[in-house]
């Protein structure tokens, strides 16, 4: 019972990290730039796209593809964001609603043109396939992978925002353009290199994701409450918020699916409920 | 004003009439209306069947009887009664087709039998796959497979294997159901019980927990009914990644789990998983050799012949079969007469349909995915002739 238990609790956590991983970049987006980004899918997407394309057809190994994946949704992104989004930052947030959903539409409809509807798959290398025995707990290989993933990724969005001078620069930009400005700060290549981290965090987690999650044309939309989820329980705009949010998020679920597992989908809505009762704007969020 | 009026009230009635002149032209052409999924996330199942369409046509010549057989393709994007309904609303009252023929899903062969049964016109089902669908509309005739029918066979074989502790999990939806009231039907009637039952939701995108469960759980075999995609595929890659293959445990399934296409995006993960189906690509027959060979040189693109292209295939076979019958007599009734209890060959084996029914009446295999050659295939290795849908 023991081993069932820690055996679910690194199932969770595991779950846990892709969930942060996939929505770690709208937090950047959505949350510290405060523009209502529901695109962030269609971002996860072509990092999963290039990830599945490189790995399968160019032969690059699948843990070289990661960075790729996290540099093509990145470059998407920063395009993206030149030709369209910004000129949306002011407007209102229905009407950057709107703009992203109609995005996540265009890019199903792009990804079914290049890509067929058909589910893509990633050749994994035998090395992180199966599971490692330790302490009569089998834990899986690539959840291992996911969980060390989780690890570097906040240390280094957390050294990035706290102590580098971009990070500075960020911070200035988003509380007040005007005075960042002032200051010399190109705020408008601040807002676009913003953009790029987040979406490339999302190609990342998208590529990541493509072993647990599938990846097809409608996959932006098919997770969209999952990115939404992790970023409104976490709070929008903290690094931490949402990585606890989605921790317990994917604990909660799974164990909830392992030991009630007639209501166990709905697990995750009870607790993000639960959660924004407690915990209004977010667990990590900036008190409004 | 009523000048206008009038005048487009003749315009319209002249195109009206020019639109119907073919129909009145046409004695000598069989219009066949065919219903497919042929865009949006089933494309894939659409471009099958009309492949397996063309193929036939290609290789019997689009004459029979006398008759020119003439195609008009519409296209339904997926799981959509409505837009299933008004394309045979447009090839019933527009193109005047004499035979309805695809249907991917039940939603919209059921939305369109009412239209049918109006004109008298057949529909020839070629996979919408619920049971009982054929009552709803007298000239409807399914060659495609029901799920139920499939699934059963899948239940007797567990218990003729004597497994003791056998799990279902299906997706908590219709079909779901279905496939977990067959199976469960078909072990018990054959002396075996199920120790557990889970249904979990369609649209899920980890299953890590229900597959812990089941280790934990330790049965001889999981009999596994999901949405085809997505689903499948990671339910199988999960299965194998978290070792219950090595713990044991055999994966029971439907065809559908371990199609063609679905085991190429599984890779060796799929090893060993048991289906019962009605068609394999590996299938031992002359026929069938013939059949894939020839579905491999017209479509490259698509190396995987499954039980789509065969159902659609088999439909025109039968089309064909009728009008041979009634020498051109196109019409629903005739149609549905000629193929009360005719018997076809098919590249999966025998295809009979039922004269009481309707429905499709064959021979179901159990299969393994072996490597055979360096490809992985649904090996048979065991039949269960002239099975049918035992759903009350």
């Amino acid at each position: 019972m023991a081993g069932n238990i820690v055996g679910i609790l690194f199932d969770g956590l595991a779950y846990g990290s892709l969930l942060f991983l996939v929505g770690v970049g709208l937090s950047i987006t959505m949350g510290l730039m405060n523009f209502i980004n529901l695109a962030h899918g269609s971002f996860a997407m072509i990092g999963g796209y290039a990830s599945v394309y490189l790995a399968n057809r160019a032969g690059i190994p699948f843990l070289a593809t990661l960075p790729l994946a996290f540099v093509a949704a990145g470059l998407c992104g920063i395009i993206a964001e030149r030709l369209f989004f910004q000129r949306l930052y002011k407007a209102p947030h229905l009407d950057q609603m709107l703009f992203t959903v109609g995005f996540v539409f265009s890019s199903i409809a792009a990804a079914h043109y290049f890509f067929g509807a058909s589910q893509q798959f990633v050749a994994m290398p035998d090395m992180l396939q199966g599971q490692v025995r330790f302490m009569g707990v089998d834990f899986g290989k690539y959840r291992l992978l996911l969980i060390a993933f989780v690890a570097a990724v906040t240390l280094a969005l957390h050294l990035m925002l706290s102590k580098t001078r971009f990070g500075a620069e960020i911070r200035a930009a988003v509380d007040n353009q005007d005075a960042a400005a002032g200051l010399g700060i190109n705020v408008n290549l601040v807002f676009a290199l913003c953009f790029a981290l987040g979406t490339g965090l999302a190609g990342l987690g998208g590529a990541l994701g493509v072993e647990v999650l599938g990846l097809d044309p409608t996959f932006p939309l098919k997770y969209m409450v999952y990115f939404l989820l992790v970023v409104v329980v976490g709070g929008a705009g903290s690094i931490k918020g949402p990585l606890i949010a989605a921790l317990l998020l994917g604990v909660f679920d799974v164990a909830g699916k392992y030991f009630v597992p007639e209501i166990g989908a709905f697990i995750i809505y009870v607790m993000m409920i639960v959660l924004l009762i407690a915990f209004p704007s977010g667990l990590g969020g900036k008190r409004a | 004003m009523i000048k206008r009026r009038y005048f487009l009230g003749a315009a319209l009635a002249a195109t009206a009439l020019t639109a119907g002149l073919p129909a009145f032209a046409a004695g000598d052409t069989v219009k066949v209306g065919v219903v497919l999924s042929l865009s949006g996330p089933f494309s894939i199942y659409g471009t099958q069947m009309q492949n397996g369409i063309d193929l036939f046509m290609k290789q019997h010549g689009d004459e029979v009887a006398g008759k020119k057989i003439e195609l008009i393709v519409k296209d339904d994007g997926g799981i959509a009664p409505d837009r299933a309904r008004r394309a045979v609303q447009d090839l019933l009252v527009r193109d005047h087709v004499d035979v309805l023929a695809g249907f991917t899903f039940t939603a919209s062969a059921m939305a369109s039998a009412p239209l049918a049964e109006k004109t008298k016109t057949a529909m020839i089902v070629m996979n919408a796959s619920s049971s009982h669908i054929t009552e709803a509309n007298p000239y409807m005739i399914r060659v495609g497979q029901t799920l139920p029918q499939i699934t059963e066979p899948a239940g007797r074989y567990a218990a003729e294997q004597g497994y003791k502790n056998v799990y279902t999990l299906v997706a908590d939806i219709t079909a779901g159901h279905d496939a977990e009231t067959a199976f469960i039907r078909g072990m018990t009637t054959n002396g075996g019980t199920v120790s557990g039952s889970l249904r979990v939701p369609a649209q899920n995108p980890d299953f890590a927990p229900f597959i812990q469960r089941i280790k934990d759980a330790k049965p001889d075999a999981v009999f596994v009914w999901l949405p085809p995609g997505e689903a499948t595929i990671n339910f199988i890659k999960e299965f194998d990644q978290r070792g219950l293959k090595e713990a044991g445990i055999t994966m029971l399934g439907t065809g559908d789990l371990t199609d063609e296409l679905t085991i190429r995006q599984t890779g060796d993960a799929g090893l060993g998983v048991v289906t019962t189906g009605h068609y394999s690509m590996a299938h031992d027959s002359d026929l069938n050799r013939e059949f894939v060979e020839a579905y491999l040189a017209d479509y490259p693109d698509d190396p995987w012949p499954n039980f789509l292209s065969v159902s659609a295939y088999d439909g025109m076979a039968a089309l064909y079969y009728a009008l041979e019958k009634t020498g051109g007599d196109a019409s629903g009734p005739a149609i549905v007469e000629a193929l009360k209890g005719a018997t076809i060959e098919s590249p999966r084996g025998p295809i009979t349909i039922d004269p009481e029914n309707r429905d499709i009446v064959q021979t179901i295999y159990v299969r393994k995915v072996e490597a055979v050659d360096g490809q992985l295939s649904n090996v048979e290795f065991f039949e269960f002739p002239e099975s049918r849908d035992m759903t009350p």
